[in-house]
């Protein structure tokens, strides 16, 4: 993978980011690099409270880091650079599932036909159609995630950023919704960075996994998935998954181990 | 086995009668003014102490044929309206700088909190010796009493916007005009007029102790002439006007939220 001569969309040089309080300051993410080609799909797995949300707060623009830089070559500075999902839906209440859905475009100032246009299709992506006029507290978990996805996607970013966004869904709800999230990614090929604690969800979905070890947060492992696409079910018993699980897990307890406080 | 089908007819009205709530409030009206009308007949009571429902209504009908209840309701009215708008407009303006910073806010809270403790009414002669008997006193009044329940709710409601909701709209690069637009008054917005309700109420009481202070014309002033001449059904339809006025204000605060606030029903339902 990372031999193939591909576009950069997103590169990390050397992120720092420390947060300052009364009790002093905390290192939060240590010289974090790392590059993204176009249209990859990369999950970041480690212990949690380490600083996976972090880097990913960073690269939305939500945190100004200490040190480093972030940088989107060839992403054009007009363009929504990145959208980001949270771990809860985050759904204005509100609103009914279509005008949530638009509001990204309304922020954006475009004219009410193409928002109509954009929105309906996006209803169609996430397979939603027939729920335009639901409110949000009216939704499934799952439903609603899906709704979250599809406004930030209306946007268009060159580049969705995924915070641990099935964590609060049940196991099967959660398999359905990674098939899910392939789906729309083959449809609208986008450069992803989700961040998960599930070592087999990285590994199904993901072309590269990238692991993290507990605060400071530094880069300790980038692992190539070397599955074929489309991605099965049955893929999840090859020995090729299961090697990659092993690794991963070897990692994850080795940085978990005596330093990480749990 | 007599008492049977009696018994069941007899819970069957009760039933239709506790569920027909329009016809069990006027009910309760008209009982109450029965009462009231024995009383005064069965005690003898003078006029000037206790009129009968009859008179009342009688003097009702007379001062709204002359056109002098209509110019003190209109005076009263004019003086609550205008009060809520200076007072809501200047309460929100000055709640949404507020919740923009917390210094400020600390700075000002025991200045609020106190001045919320001060009643009305001990210093509504003040108002008048400085701003004169007119309009502008009980404007001033009627604003003082709105301006702290829709200060104090306008800044609750706007700190209490969910953080993961603002960090949405800043996700979506969103301006602090399109953030107010699109989250902080929807979001705000209930616990708003729920002080706005409170308000609008207190104003009533706000403009009729400005009145009775020192007036020309109004409701207020209405009953201190009634008091004046011992026209007492005089002050009952002053009394009732204000009462009809304070609950069309609340009403109607409470239509808006209905209307609104649609997307809460199932508050409602839960």
């Amino acid at each position: 993978m990372t031999l193939s001569p591909g576009e950069i969309a997103l590169e990390v040089n050397d992120l720092e980011v420390s947060f300052v309080d009364s009790d002093g300051s905390l290192e939060v993410l240590d010289k974090i690099s790392f590059s993204i080609e176009k249209n990859a799909f990369v999950c970041i797995v480690g212990p949690s409270g380490g600083g996976k949300s972090t880097l990913l707060r960073a690269v939305a623009g939500l945190i100004q880091p200490t040190g480093g830089k972030i940088l989107f070559p060839g992403v054009a500075e007009d363009k929504a650079q990145t959208g980001l999902v949270f771990q809860k839906p985050n759904l204005l209440p509100w609103r009914t599932l279509r005008d949530n859905i638009s509001l990204p475009l309304e922020i954006d100032q475009r004219p009410e036909a193409e928002i109509s246009v954009l929105t309906q299709e996006m209803i169609r992506l996430v397979g939603l159609e027939g729920f335009e006029k639901a409110y949000p507290h009216e939704l499934s978990g799952g439903m609603a995630q899906r709704v979250a996805i599809a406004r930030c996607l209306v946007q268009d970013p060159e580049i969705l950023l995924l915070d641990e966004p099935f964590g609060q869904l049940d196991a099967l709800t959660r398999e359905r919704m990674g098939d899910e999230l392939l789906r729309i990614w083959n449809e609208r090929r986008k450069t992803v960075l989700m961040v998960t604690h599930s070592i087999s969800e990285a590994i199904f979905l993901a072309d590269r996994v990238l692991v993290l070890t507990c605060r400071p947060a530094r880069l300790i492992m980038d692992l190539p998935i070397e599955l074929p696409r489309p991605r099965t079910d049955a893929m999840r018993y090859l020995p090729e998954f299961t090697e990659a699980a092993r690794l991963l897990h070897a990692q994850l307890k080795d940085t978990t181990a005596p330093a990480c406080q749990l | 086995m007599k008492e049977t089908p009696s018994s069941t007819i007899k819970t069957d009205f009760w039933q239709r009668l506790s569920r027909n709530r329009m016809l069990l409030t006027l009910l309760s009206v008209l009982l109450f003014l029965l009462i009231w009308q024995v009383l005064v007949l069965a005690l003898n009571l003078p006029g000037f102490i206790l009129p009968s429902p009859a008179e009342v209504g009688r003097k009702f009908l007379d001062v709204l044929r002359t056109g002098l209840l209509w110019r003190h309701f209109s005076a009263t009215l004019g003086e609550i309206l205008l009060g809520l708008l200076f007072g809501v407009s200047a309460a929100t303006l000055l709640g949404y700088a507020l919740s923009k910073s917390p210094l400020a806010e600390r700075l000002l809270s025991p200045f609020l909190v106190g001045s919320q403790s001060i009643p009305m009414a001990a210093i509504a002669p003040l108002l008048v010796i400085w701003f004169g008997p007119g309009l502008l006193s009980k404007v001033l009044i009627c604003s003082l009493t709105v301006f702290f329940p829709v200060l104090v709710n306008t800044l609750v409601g706007l700190r209490d916007v969910p953080p993961e909701l603002r960090e949405v709209m800043e996700s979506l690069r969103a301006s602090p005009a399109q953030t107010l637009r699109y989250l902080e008054i929807p979001a705000a917005l209930p616990v708003f007029l729920g002080g706005l309700r409170v308000g609008a109420s207190l104003s009533v009481i706000g403009a009729i102790v400005g009145e009775l202070v020192a007036s020309d014309r109004g409701l207020g002033f209405l009953i201190n002439v009634g008091r004046g001449q011992y026209d007492t059904a005089l002050v009952f339809v002053a009394v009732i006007c204000l009462v009809i006025l304070a609950a069309s204000l609340y009403g109607f605060v409470l239509l808006l939220e209905n209307r609104v606030l649609s997307w809460q029903t199932w508050r409602k339902e839960v």
